[in-house]
C-alpha cells in the first residue's frame, strides 16, 4: 500500500473566510479519507441570547455572520411572530422580501468570484466583485449601510422605502439583471471552467437526502427544496420566479445553480419594488407572548432555522439557532473521497461555507509527524491544474 | 393527512399538539421517539431540519424539527429525556444528519446518545472542563452567586 500522508487545510486557511480544520488523507493524490474540526469561531450566542431582551435578539443574531447578515434576523423575527401569531404588515412583508434577496445576489456573487480565484481564474474574481458593488450601493440607499442592515424589528421593519426612490432603484436592480445575465453566460459556457469543474465533488442525491443538506448544495444535486416556496412567506408567495434545480450535484452545478438564482432574485425584486402596496410598516409589538415559535428564512446558503421558547417575559427561554452550513458542511466527506487533492480546496469550498454561522458560538489540534503542505501551495496546486488545463 | 397516519399508527402513545396549519408538536415517551422519527424520515418523507435541545431543570427536552416541504408543515417531536442519567437512542444511524447536532446537545447538555459513532465535542474546544454543559440553565449560576456575594 502507498504511503498516507496527512495534509491538513486550515484552521487558517487564505481558501476558507474563516477558521476551520480539514484533515485530508492522501495516498499519492487521491484522498482517501477526510475529517474535519469545527469549532474556533464559537462564540456562544445561544446562550447570550437568553440575556437579552427579544430587541436586542435581533442586532445580535444580525452579528452571527458578515456575509449574510439578514438570514439570521429574517428568522428570528419570523420565530417570535409565530409564538403568538403576530401579523406583520404587507408593505414590511415585501420590504424583508427585497432585502432578503438582495442579500442572495450579493453573497452568490461574492462566492462566485472567490471559486474563480481558487481556480485560478482571477477575470471572474475581479467581474463577479465588481458587480457585487452596485448590489452594496442598493443596500446603502435602502438601509442606510452596505452590510449590517439594521432593517428588521418583531412585527415589521426599521425603514421604509420612499416612493421617490423605487425608479433609482429599479434601474439599480435592473443593470445588477443584465450584468447577471452576463456573467452567467460568460462562466457557463466557458470550456475551461467547464472542464475544471464539471464531474468534480459530486454529491449523489440520496446523500443529499440523507444528510439533510439544503439551499443551493441541495438544488444542485436534485433535491427540489426551496423554503421561499415550500413554506411561502414575506412575499414570495405574490411574485412569479422559479426554483433552479440541477441534477448533477458537482461544482459546476453549484456553481450554476448560484448564478441562475441570482437573475431569480432580481426578478423578485424587481416585482417587489413594483407591487409594493402603501401603508404601515410596523405592527407596534408590546410583547411577544408566551409558548414557541419557529421561524425558516431560505438565506443564500439555504434554510436558516430558528426556534424560540417565550416564557412571557422579555427574554427568550431558549433560543435555538441553526444555520444552512451546519447541514451542509459534513457533505464534504461524500463529496472529497476519491478526488485529487488539487480539488479538495475547491469542492470544501463548494458548498460555501460558513462557519460564524455554524459555531454561533481555540485549541489547535497537534499534529504527529505529517507532511504539511500550507494554504497558499494548495491554492497554487489548485491553480497550477487549470493553467495545465489551458495548455 | 400526515397527522392522521401517525395517530393511526402510534396511537395512546403519542399526544398530538395542533398550533396551527404549519406547525404541530407531538409529544411522546423516549422509547417510541426513535420508531416515529424513523418512521416520519424513511416513510413520510420529512426532511430533518434541526434538533433543539431545552434545560427544563428536572430534564433536558430534545425537539426534533421534521419539516414536509411539500405540505408546508413542520411536525416537531418532543422528548424528555430525565436528569441524571440522561441517555437517549442516536437517530444518526438511520439518520446521518443527526451526527453533528447530537454531538452539539451532547457538549451543552450533557445528553448521552447511546451507539453515537462520535460523540466527542464538536464546537467547544478540546480542554473543555468535563461535566460543564453551557446551556443548561444551572451551569453559570454559582459565578452569579459568587459575584453577589
Amino acid at each position: 500500500m502507498a504511503k498516507e500522508t496527512l495534509i491538513p487545510i486550515g484552521p487558517y486557511h487564505p481558501l476558507l473566510e474563516e477558521p476551520e480544520f480539514f484533515k485530508f488523507y492522501v495516498e499519492g493524490e487521491k484522498i482517501v479519507d477526510a475529517d474535519v474540526r469545527v469549532g474556533y469561531n464559537h462564540r456562544g450566542i445561544e446562550k447570550l441570547a437568553e440575556s437579552k431582551t427579544f430587541e436586542q435578539d435581533v442586532f445580535l443574531v444580525e452579528r452571527i455572520c458578515g456575509i449574510c447578515s439578514t438570514s439570521h434576523p429574517f428568522a428570528m423575527v419570523r420565530a417570535a411572530e409565530d409564538v403568538s401569531g403576530i401579523k406583520v404588515p404587507e408593505r414590511a412583508q415585501y420590504i424583508r422580501t427585497i432585502i432578503g434577496d438582495l442579500e442572495r445576489i450579493h453573497s452568490h456573487l461574492l462566492w462566485i468570484g472567490l471559486a474563480g480565484h481558487f481556480i485560478g481564474y482571477n477575470t471572474v474574481f475581479m467581474w463577479a466583485w465588481k458587480y457585487r458593488e452596485p448590489v452594496l450601493d442598493i443596500f446603502e440607499v435602502i438601509s442606510g449601510n452596505r452590510n449590517h442592515y439594521g432593517m428588521f424589528k418583531v412585527g415589521g421593519v426599521r425603514r421604509d422605502i420612499e416612493n421617490a426612490q423605487v425608479p433609482g432603484l429599479l434601474k439599480a436592480i435592473g443593470d445588477v439583471e443584465k450584468f447577471c445575465a452576463m456573467l452567467t453566460r460568460a462562466v457557463m459556457d466557458d470550456p475551461m471552467i467547464q472542464a475544471r469543474l464539471k464531474n468534480i465533488g459530486i454529491l449523489k442525491k440520496q446523500d443529499a437526502l440523507d444528510l439533510c443538506v439544503v439551499g443551493p448544495v441541495a438544488r444542485a444535486s436534485g433535491v427540489d427544496i426551496d423554503v421561499r416556496r415550500d413554506h411561502p412567506y414575506a412575499a414570495y408567495g405574490k411574485v412569479e420566479w422559479k426554483t433552479i434545480v440541477l441534477q448533477n450535484g458537482d461544482v459546476f452545478d453549484k456553481a450554476a445553480v448560484r448564478l441562475l438564482e441570482c437573475q431569480e432574485s432580481a426578478r423578485i425584486i424587481r416585482q417587489c419594488l413594483e407591487k409594493m402596496p402603501a401603508g404601515e410598516i410596523d405592527a407596534g409589538v408590546r410583547e411577544v407572548g408566551v409558548g414557541e415559535g419557529i421561524g425558516q428564512h431560505e438565506a443564500p446558503r439555504g434554510e436558516v432555522i430558528h426556534y424560540i421558547k417565550a416564557n412571557g417575559s422579555n427574554f427568550p427561554e431558549r433560543h435555538k439557532i441553526r444555520a444552512p452550513s451546519f447541514m451542509n458542511v459534513p457533505s464534504f466527506k461524500k463529496t472529497v473521497i476519491g478526488q485529487s487533492i488539487a480539488d479538495a480546496a475547491l469542492i470544501t469550498a463548494a458548498v460555501d461555507p460558513c462557519y460564524c454561522c455554524t459555531e454561533r458560538m481555540a485549541v489547535l489540534e497537534q499534529g504527529t509527524d505529517k507532511v504539511l503542505l500550507t494554504g497558499e501551495e494548495l491554492v497554487r496546486l489548485s491553480q497550477q491544474k487549470m493553467e495545465q488545463m489551458r495548455r | 393527512m400526515l397527522i392522521d397516519k401517525i395517530k393511526e399508527r402510534f396511537g395512546e402513545k403519542v399526544v398530538i399538539f395542533e398550533k396551527n396549519s404549519h406547525r404541530v408538536f407531538i409529544e411522546t415517551g423516549k422509547d417510541n421517539a426513535k420508531e416515529l422519527v424513523r418512521y416520519m424520515f424513511r416513510d413520510l418523507g420529512a426532511r430533518f431540519s434541526i434538533a433543539s435541545g431545552v434545560d427544563t431543570r428536572p430534564a433536558v427536552e430534545i425537539l426534533y424539527h421534521m419539516a414536509f416541504d411539500k405540505h408546508d408543515l413542520i411536525l416537531t417531536v418532543r422528548v424528555e429525556v430525565e436528569k441524571p442519567s440522561l441517555e437517549m437512542p442516536t437517530f444518526s444511524d438511520f439518520m446521518p444528519a443527526a451526527e453533528w447536532i447530537e454531538r452539539e446537545i451532547y457538549e451543552m447538555f450533557g445528553v448521552n446518545f447511546i451507539g453515537h459513532p462520535k460523540l466527542e465535542t464538536l464546537l467547544l474546544p478540546d480542554d473543555w472542563p468535563q461535566g460543564v454543559y453551557p446551556l443548561r440553565k444551572n451551569t453559570f449560576d454559582s459565578e452569579k452567586e459568587n459575584k453577589e456575594i
